[in-house]
């Protein structure tokens, strides 16, 4: 019993950590970047070519592929997304799924399009077997990595003059223009943090549920599901969404084996009808 | 405005110009090759492309005075695509025969228009035992679940396995292997104690696998697509099923050559049966190895491409028959009960059914040269698909 | 009645009438290559007819996007019900391919009406994902039942006895052509009443303002779901001319890349003018089999840069230039204005 609510929060903390950064793109910065998969999909692929080829330590691929994920969302975002902010949404769909198309026939040219994996160092393989439950080594780091992704992110947006500058760039751009705010980097650094966040978690991901280059497409509606559930306001509503659809998806699938597929979607309609706006939003 | 619908013509024609020409020589020997080359199934469609041209390459482009000529289309898995495609190639392009068809619901798709244009249909991976009666046009290279699965019923029960949950992919070929699995077990006696069906597109097992250590059976039978198979052996090494006690057997899927190397050293003992092997031991199979390696920068072939391969000799073998005629029906009734030396050992084509009949290997997962193989341990030789050999019985 | 009144009534009243007798002319020639490509591409008509489909499917999303500013990325929810519907009726009730359609269309006509309640509420996100949530959970109960559906290995055996009686489907694609180009024919005219008439006006109040609409007395919600079950009834009869012509459905059709191909090519055709969905469908179509047949493997790279570029160059401005070529006037297209709808309420 508590080792299916493990899993299944462990499940949540996954698709937190990969649609965090969605959360920060569409919540925050209002941008409908659908091809926040694909910078999933590069974190992954880097840090399967660094552990298979250059055999690096798999703790330290992680901090590259988010270093590695965030310079290419810098890059898009200086070249390409900056001349979309004002854009209506329709515009950014179209130019996202753009990119989303061409991510998924480049990585097939250059990596073959068969299911990619590699292997954890032994310290993360195996289990803790406690009194009530068994906790899978590599998901009590997942967990942990969901919840100090939340705090720091927390902290960056609640306490910190960047965090405030970023609120406000976000409240009204043109305001917080006119009171000094350098809205452009502070919007490039956001969504650079967003998109390593992304490479963060499909990286973290490979070795839960798989890499290959269809990976944008396949968790587009994962990551659009959590943020909308959760509402665009912040990150603790993403958060506990999360948690939410990875406990009800884990669980109704173990005890309702037949319906249990339908138990995230029935979920998530529930939870937009009753609250439109997500599990927490602003005051209209 | 007329001279803007005068415009709006001009490029009309302009791009029906563009479009792909018709042009038809009476010395060709046209296959229309329908694959998934994108999607989720990309990986299948390149590996028929990549058998298919290893064949040409091997064979020379010319049989019986007839150019070889290979028409690639991409399905992206989907039926009313891949019909599309089909009905242009057969009236556009004039194509003699359709091969591929990585799907089974695409091949069904296709089916009656095979029928209906009398153009022979070679299936090359698509597995659910129904397919060949869905046409009398159609013959199939690959493989039925039931042939694979069975064997591997026979072997649990022979290994004093008594007790097992089944754990498929929700889809056709899976509900397949999860059914011809369960009849054949029980009626020798063991107890399938769950039946466990995991949703196509699911990211996590870990319900279900957890459902399976609850039963406390001596295996968990496993068939889900490839590549799904990897995230499964990882969860269940992680879930520590392996140590526990809990077998895991397969007809196939999960340690697949495509992706076997991946999978470390906890695979190794994994038994399963299936018709191929890149470990086969036999001249022919070490030099398809070999071609494949080179042509694919060290790839291992995996099942696809041995269809494929296979299904190319079989077109190659029906037209010297025909001496060259490209009548669907003739070409049909040619394939019907040839047989050769494939990379995975002796097969034919059942005249009854259009089949394959073929040798069935037990293998384990064993470290060869510093990697992962299938090693055949034993050989249930011509084996035909059960279905339809229970269906002959039984009326 | 105060003259002057009169006379800009009666000027309103012809520039009115200017503006539908010019556009009568874009539709003419819009139907004139419709035509005419039945007899100048005979090797394309299964295209063709895919092409007509898939712009009746586009048209049902214009029809709630364009005109009730409802975004959705479930229609392939009632094209999907659609499908299965004209595929059991062949099966076991009749093969003529009018009463399928009849039927396909009521059937998705229920289910929109039905669901239509459901996306009353909520932002364009919001509804977004209630969409996809009802298309998902459609999918997987065809999924489960295999008994009807067949489901994985698709529905088998549909048999379609000739159109009227009379004409025969043939291998060439030329009767499906003909067949689903009337239908679209048809569906355009029916949409243009439908979007002209006060109905329709006071469905541009709605989507333009929704809370000056419901002070000026419109009912919105009857009114938002009269059009989303109008919507439901296209998209469904979409999905039997699908089933019909190809004479196969499978759990495919409830996919989500439907939905999203049908916003994509909305988008690129732009909203609000009932033509959009043929020229984003035909337009998209024939790219992706150009490209397909050119590089099967990596077509998908070419697209997403032509989508990408199409973005960076600035959309309004092609599709205004592409529609000026094809004899459609500027003053139909209006993307922007609707895009501007298009942002969330925060």
């Amino acid at each position: 019993m508590l080792t299916i609510l493990f899993d299944g929060v462990a499940y949540g903390m996954l698709l937190f950590v990969l649609a965090c950064g969605l959360a920060v793109t569409l919540g925050l910065m209002n941008f409908v970047n659908l091809a926040h998969g694909a910078f999933a999909m590069t974190g992954g692929y880097v840090t399967t070519v660094l552990l298979n080829d250059w055999h690096v330590p798999f703790l330290m691929a992680l901090p590259i592929a988010f270093l590695a994920t965030a310079m290419l969302g810098l890059l898009l975002e200086r070249t390409l997304y900056v001349r979309l902010y004002t854009c209506g949404h329709l515009d950014q769909v179209l130019f996202s799924i753009g990119i989303v198309f061409m991510s998924v026939a480049a990585v097939t040219y250059f990596m073959g399009s068969q299911q990619q994996s590699f292997q954890l160092p032994a310290f993360l393989q195996g289990r803790f077997e406690l009194e009530l439950l068994s906790v899978g080594r590599y998901r009590a780091l997942v967990v942990a990595m969901g919840v100090a992704i939340l705090i720091i992110l927390q902290v960056i947006l609640m306490k910190t003059s960047f965090g405030s500058r970023l609120r406000a760039a976000v409240d009204d751009r043109r305001v917080a223009r006119g009171l000094g705010i350098s809205v452009g980097p502070i919007f490039s650094l956001t969504f650079a943090i967003g998109s390593g966040l992304a490479g963060l978690g499909g990286a973290l991901g490979v070795e839960i549920v798989g890499l290959d280059p269809n990976f944008p497409l396949k968790f587009m509606i994962y990551f659009l599901i959590v943020v909308t559930v959760g509402g665009t306001s912040g990150l603790i509503g993403p958060f506990l969404a999360s948690l939410l659809l990875g406990i009800a998806d884990v669980a109704g699938k173990y005890y309702l084996p037949d319906t249990g597929s339908f138990a995230i979607y029935t979920l998530m309609i529930v939870v937009l009808l009753m609250r439109p706006q997500g599990l927490l939003s602003k005051a209209q | 405005m007329f001279s803007r619908s005068s415009i709006a013509m001009s490029w009309l024609s302009a791009l029906a110009m563009a479009l792909p020409g018709v042009c038809f020589a009476q010395d060709t020997l046209r296959i229309g090759l329908i694959v998934p080359m994108t999607g989720p199934f990309a990986s299948t469609g390149r590996m028929i492309e990549t058998g298919v041209n290893l064949y040409i390459k091997k064979h020379g482009n010319t049989v019986a005075g007839r150019r070889v000529e290979i028409v690639l289309k991409d399905d992206t898995g989907t039926p009313d695509i891949a019909k599309r495609l089909a009905q242009e190639l057969v009236t556009n392009d004039k194509v003699n025969l359709l091969a591929g068809f990585g799907l089974t619901p695409v091949a069904l798709s296709v089916a009656p228009l095979a029928t209906q244009a009398k153009v022979p249909m070679v299936v090359m991976m698509a597995a659910t035992s129904t397919i060949t009666e869905a046409s009398p046009y159609i013959v199939r290279t690959s493989y039925t679940l039931p042939q694979v699965t069975e064997p591997l019923a026979d072997w649990a029960r022979k290994n004093s396995i008594a007790k097992v949950v089944t754990l498929v992919s929700d889809y056709g070929p899976g509900i397949d292997a999860e059914r011809a699995f369960r009849e054949r077990f029980s009626s020798k006696g063991g107890a399938v104690a769950g039946a466990l069906r995991v949703p196509l597109r699911d990211p996590d097992f870990s319900p279900a696998l957890q459902r399976a250590a609850d039963a406390k059976a001596d295996a968990l039978f496993v068939f889900v697509p490839t590549g799904a198979g990897t995230s499964i052996m990882k969860q269940i090494i992680e879930r520590g099923l392996d140590k526990s006690g809990l077998k895991v057997i397969t007809a196939g899927s999960i340690v697949e050559d495509e992706v076997l190397n991946t999978l470390g050293d906890a695979a190794v003992g994994l038994a399963s049966t299936q018709h191929y092997s890149a470990a086969h031991d036999s001249p022919e199979n070490r030099e398809f190895v070999a071609d494949y390696k080179a042509a694919t920068n060290g790839g291992r072939p995996d099942l696809p491409a041995v269809h494929a391969y296979d299904g190319m000799h079989l077109i190659y073998e029906a037209v010297r028959k025909t001496a060259g005629s490209v009548d669907g029906q003739r070409l049909v009734d040619a394939m019907k009960g040839l047989a050769w030396m494939s990379p995975r050992g002796p097969v034919s084509i059942d005249p009854d059914t259009r089949d394959i009949i073929q040798n069935v290997y037990v293998r384990k997962v064993m470290r060869r040269y510093g990697e992962l193989y299938n090693v055949e341990l034993e050989t249930i030789p011509d084996v035909k698909d059960p279905v339809k050999l229970a269906k002959k019985k039984s009326p | 009645m105060h003259p002057a009144i009169q006379m800009t009534g009666r000027s309103r009243n012809t520039s009115f009438l200017v503006e539908q007798s010019r556009s009568g002319l874009a539709e003419l020639a819009v139907w004139t290559i419709l035509l005419l490509a039945m007899f100048l591409a005979p090797g394309r008509h299964q295209l063709l007819s895919e092409i007509a489909i898939v712009a009746l499917f586009v048209l049902s999303l214009d029809l709630i996007m364009g005109y009730a500013g409802i975004v959705s990325l479930g229609q392939a929810a009632f094209f999907g019900v659609g499908a299965y519907s004209a595929g059991l009726v062949a099966i076991y009730v009749t093969s003529d391919p009018v009463i399928g359609l009849l039927v396909s269309a009521a059937a998705a006509g229920l289910v929109g009406f039905a669901t239509s309640f459901l996306v009353l509420r909520g932002s364009d996100l919001t509804r977004l994902m209630v969409t996809i949530g009802v298309t998902s959970l459609l999918g997987e109960i065809a999924n489960k039942a295999t008994g009807i559906t067949g489901g994985a290995d698709g529905l088998q055996g549909i048999s379609i006895g000739p159109l009227l009686g009379l004409i025969p489907f043939d291998l060439y694609g030329t009767t499906a052509y003909g067949y689903s180009l009337a239908i679209l024919f048809l569906g355009i005219v029916l949409a243009r009443r439908i979007v002209g008439s006060s109905f329709g006006l006071s469905l541009r109040a709605i989507r333009d303002n929704q809370l000056r609409a419901s002070a000026v007395g419109i009912p919105v919600n009857a009114r938002l779901v009269a059009i989303y079950t109008i919507s439901s009834v296209y998209a469904g009869v979409a999905g039997a001319l699908m089933a019909q012509t190809t004479q196969f459905v499978s759990l495919d059709v409830f996919d989500f890349h439907r939905s999203a191909d049908a916003l994509l090519m909305l988008v690129i055709g732009g909203t609000g003018y009932l033509y959009g969905g043929i020229i984003g469908a035909g337009v998209f179509k024939l790219i992706q089999s150009v490209l397909s047949d050119a590089t099967p493997q990596y077509w998908h790279f070419w697209l997403g840069l032509l989508l990408v570029v199409l973005v960076q160059v600035g959309r309004t401005r092609v599709i205004r230039s592409i529609a000026n070529l094809l004899g459609l006037g500027p003053r139909q297209i209006s993307p922007q204005a609707n895009d501007a709808k298009m942002s969330q309420p925060r």
